[in-house]
C-alpha cells in the first residue's frame, strides 16, 4: 500500500513537472506580450522604454530557463506572483477569494447529477426497456449532444428572457444557482446516469444475485443488500474524478451566467494573456484532478477488497 | 461482387434504425445547402447594412439580422460549412497521425512504444478542453490551427485503440506467418492490421466527428476558434450572448442549429457503429 502510494505520488509529481513545462513553453511561443494586449484595450500604444522596464520588473527580459526556474522555485511554496490584468491581487489571492464560487457551483451541480443521474440509472436497470428507461436514455443522448453553453443559452431565453422568472446571471440567491446548476450538470449527469445502469444491469446478472432470488429473498433485500452494495461501489471510480473536475469550475457556465468563480477568471485571462493567472490554474486543476483519481482508486481498494493495487505496477 | 455485397448488407443494417436513417437524410440535406450556400444564401454574409441592423425576424430577412446588419440566415448557412468541414478534416487528419503511431507503437514495441506510451499519459493527465485552449492561446485563432489543436490532442485516442489492437493481432498466427515468411512491418500494417482494425476506426471516427464541431463550437465561443469576420455558430452564440435579451435571435438560432447537427451527427454515428458490430454498446459504457 505505501509503496503503492509512493509509486503514484512520484508519478503525479512527473506528470506535474510535464505539464508546467508544456505549458510554460506554450505560454511563451503567444504571440504578443501580455503589455501589449493591454494597450490593445486601451487603445494606446506603451512607450517601448516603459515595456521594457514593465518586462523588467516581471523578470520577461530574463533567459527563459532561469524565468521557469523561478517560475517552479515560487510555485512550489504557492506563491504564483501577481497577475498582469489585476496587478494589485496576487494569483493566489484571486484563487483563494472566488474559489468558494465554483466550490458552491461544483458541489450543488453534483449533488443534482447524483440524484438525477444515478436514480435515473437505476430505475433504467430495474426496469428494462421501459418508458422510464428510454427517458433516461433520451436524457444521456441529450448530456451528450447538447454543448452546455447551448443549453445555458436556450434557458436564459425561455425562462430569463420570455418568461421573466429567472434572473439571467449572478450568483447572490437560490434563485441564482437553479439554471447555472442545470446547465453544468450535462456531463456529470450523461456519465453517472449511463454508468449506473451498466453497472447495475451486470450486477442483477450476476450469480450471487440468482442465489439470492432461488433462496425466496424478498426483491427489496435481494437489492439493498446484494445489488447496490456491489453496482454502487464502482461509481467510486468515476464519481471522485467527477467531482474533482466539478469543484474546480467551468468556463462556459462560470462566464454566460457571470459567476465570479475561477472558470470566469480563467476565461478572461485567456483574453488578457493574464500568463501567472494561466499557469497557475492549469497546474492547481492539473494537481487536484490527479490527486483526485490517486485518491479514488485507494478508497476504491478500501472499499472493494477483491481489488489489489499493486497488481497494477 | 463481394465488396458491394457487404456494402449492401451495411446499409440494411444501418436501415433498421429508423432514427440513424432520419439523421443521414438531415446531414445530406445540410450539406447540400452548406455546398450551395453561395447560390442560396440571400445576401452576403459579410456585408453589413446600417440601414437594418438589430432586426428581428421578419420577411426580408428571415433570422433577422445582427449589429452590422448582417443577415443571420446567410451567415447560419457559411456557419454549417465550418462545423462540417472542421468537424471531417480533423477525424481525417486525426485518423492519418492516430493510426500510424499506434501501429507502430503496437508492431515495435521497445523505446518507441515506452516513449510513446509516457507521451500519452502526459497528455492525457492534462483535461482536454485546458489542453485545447492553451495550444490555441499558443497558435491563435484560424481554420486551419484549430484542426492542428485538435490533431496534437486527438491523436492519443486513436493511436491507444490501434495499439491494444495490434498487441493482439501481434499474436496470432497469421500475422506471425506473414512474418515469418519475411514481409516488413509496413506490409504487414497495410496488408493485415489495417483490415483487421478497420471497424473500430470507422466508429471511432465517426464519433469523432460530432467531437470535434462540439469542440470548434466552445472554443469560438471563447473567441479561441474561428475569428470574427468568419461565421461560426458557435462564435455567433459567444459573440451575442451578451445581447440575450435585446437580441434573442442572434444566439437562439445558431444554438438551435448546432443542438440539432450535432444530434444528427451522433445518431448517425451510433447508427455506423451499431450496422458494424452489434455486441459493443457504445451508450453502455
Amino acid at each position: 500500500m505505501i509503496r503503492y502510494i509512493i509509486t503514484r505520488t512520484a508519478g503525479l509529481l512527473g506528470v506535474l513537472f510535464v505539464v508546467s513545462i508544456i505549458t510554460f513553453a506554450l505560454m511563451h511561443t503567444v504571440p504578443g506580450g501580455p503589455f501589449d494586449a493591454r494597450a490593445l484595450e486601451k487603445q494606446q500604444m506603451v512607450p517601448e522604454n516603459i515595456k521594457r522596464q514593465l518586462n523588467e520588473k516581471y523578470g520577461l527580459d530574463e533567459p527563459v530557463w532561469k524565468q521557469y526556474a523561478l517560475f517552479v522555485r515560487n510555485a512550489v511554496s504557492l506563491d504564483f506572483g501577481y497577475s498582469m490584468a489585476y496587478p494589485n491581487r496576487t494569483v493566489i489571492g484571486i484563487f483563494r477569494e472566488q474559489w468558494s464560487y465554483s466550490l458552491q457551483l461544483g458541489l450543488l451541480t453534483f449533488i443534482f447529477s447524483l440524484i438525477v443521474g444515478a436514480g435515473l440509472g437505476i430505475f433504467s436497470a430495474i426496469k428494462p426497456n421501459s418508458l422510464l428507461d428510454y427517458f433516461g436514455t433520451g436524457v444521456s443522448i441529450f448530456c451528450l449532444v447538447i454543448p452546455s453553453f447551448v443549453f445555458a443559452i436556450l434557458l436564459q431565453v425561455i425562462f430569463s428572457v420570455w418568461l421573466g422568472w429567472l434572473p439571467t446571471g449572478g450568483w447572490s440567491s437560490p434563485r441564482h444557482w437553479i439554471m447555472p446548476v442545470l446547465a453544468n450538470s450535462l456531463a456529470p449527469v450523461l456519465v453517472l446516469q449511463r454508468y449506473t445502469r451498466a453497472s447495475m444491469t451486470d450486477a442483477m446478472k450476476a450469480n450471487y444475485v440468482r442465489t439470492a432470488r432461488a433462496k425466496g429473498l424478498s426483491r427489496k433485500r435481494i437489492m439493498f443488500v446484494h445489488v447496490f452494495k456491489n453496482a454502487l461501489t464502482p461509481l467510486l471510480t468515476v464519481g471522485g474524478p467527477l467531482a474533482a473536475g466539478l469543484i474546480v469550475g467551468s468556463f462556459f457556465v462560470e462566464s454566460i451566467f457571470r459567476i465570479p468563480g475561477i472558470g470566469f477568471y480563467f476565461v478572461s485571462a485567456i483574453g488578457s494573456r493574464d500568463y501567472p493567472m494561466i499557469m497557475a490554474t492549469t497546474l492547481v486543476w492539473t494537481l487536484i484532478i490527479s490527486l483526485a483519481y490517486l485518491v479514488t482508486d485507494l478508497l476504491y481498494a478500501l472499499a472493494d477488497p477483491r481489488v489489489t493495487l499493486l497488481k497494477e505496477e | 461482387m463481394p465488396k458491394s455485397n457487404n456494402l449492401r448488407l451495411l446499409w440494411r443494417r444501418f436501415a433498421r434504425n429508423k432514427l440513424a436513417v432520419i439523421a443521414l437524410f438531415f446531414i445530406i440535406l445540410q450539406i447540400i445547402f452548406t455546398v450551395a450556400a453561395p447560390y442560396i444564401a440571400p445576401y452576403n454574409p459579410y456585408k453589413g447594412d446600417f440601414l437594418a441592423t438589430w432586426e428581428t425576424p421578419n420577411r426580408l430577412h428571415w433570422l433577422g439580422t445582427d449589429d452590422l446588419g448582417r443577415d443571420v440566415l446567410s451567415r447560419l448557412l457559411y456557419g454549417a460549412r465550418i462545423s462540417i468541414s472542421i468537424g471531417v478534416l480533423s477525424q481525417l487528419a486525426i485518423a492519418l497521425v492516430g493510426i500510424p503511431i499506434g501501429a507502430i507503437a503496437g508492431l515495435k514495441g521497445g523505446w518507441f512504444d515506452y516513449v510513446i506510451m509516457r507521451v500519452i499519459d502526459v497528455l492525457s493527465s492534462l483535461p482536454t478542453i485546458l489542453f485545447y485552449i492553451l495550444l490555441m492561446i499558443a497558435l491563435g485563432a484560424g481554420f486551419w490551427n484549430l484542426i492542428l489543436a485538435m490533431t496534437l490532442t486527438g491523436w492519443i485516442g486513436i493511436a491507444r485503440l490501434v495499439r491494444g489492437q495490434v498487441l493482439s493481432l501481434k499474436k496470432t498466427d497469421f500475422i506471425r506467418a506473414s512474418r515469418a515468411m519475411g514481409a516488413g512491418n509496413w506490409y504487414i500494417i497495410k496488408k493485415h492490421i489495417l483490415r483487421n482494425v478497420m471497424t473500430p476506426i470507422i466508429v471511432s471516427v465517426a464519433l469523432g466527428i460530432p467531437g470535434a464541431m462540439f469542440a470548434e463550437a466552445g472554443l469560438s465561443f471563447l473567441g479561441l476558434g474561428i475569428p470574427a469576420p468568419q461565421a461560426s455558430w458557435g462564435q455567433m452564440v459567444g459573440m451575442y450572448q451578451a445581447y440575450i435579451r435585446t437580441a434573442w435571435h442572434l444566439t437562439v438560432f445558431p444554438s438551435i442549429l448546432l443542438a440539432l447537427t450535432m444530434l444528427a451527427w451522433f445518431l448517425f454515428a451510433d447508427g455506423i457503429r451499431e450496422a458494424l458490430d452489434t455486441n459493443n454498446k457504445f451508450l453502455n459504457c
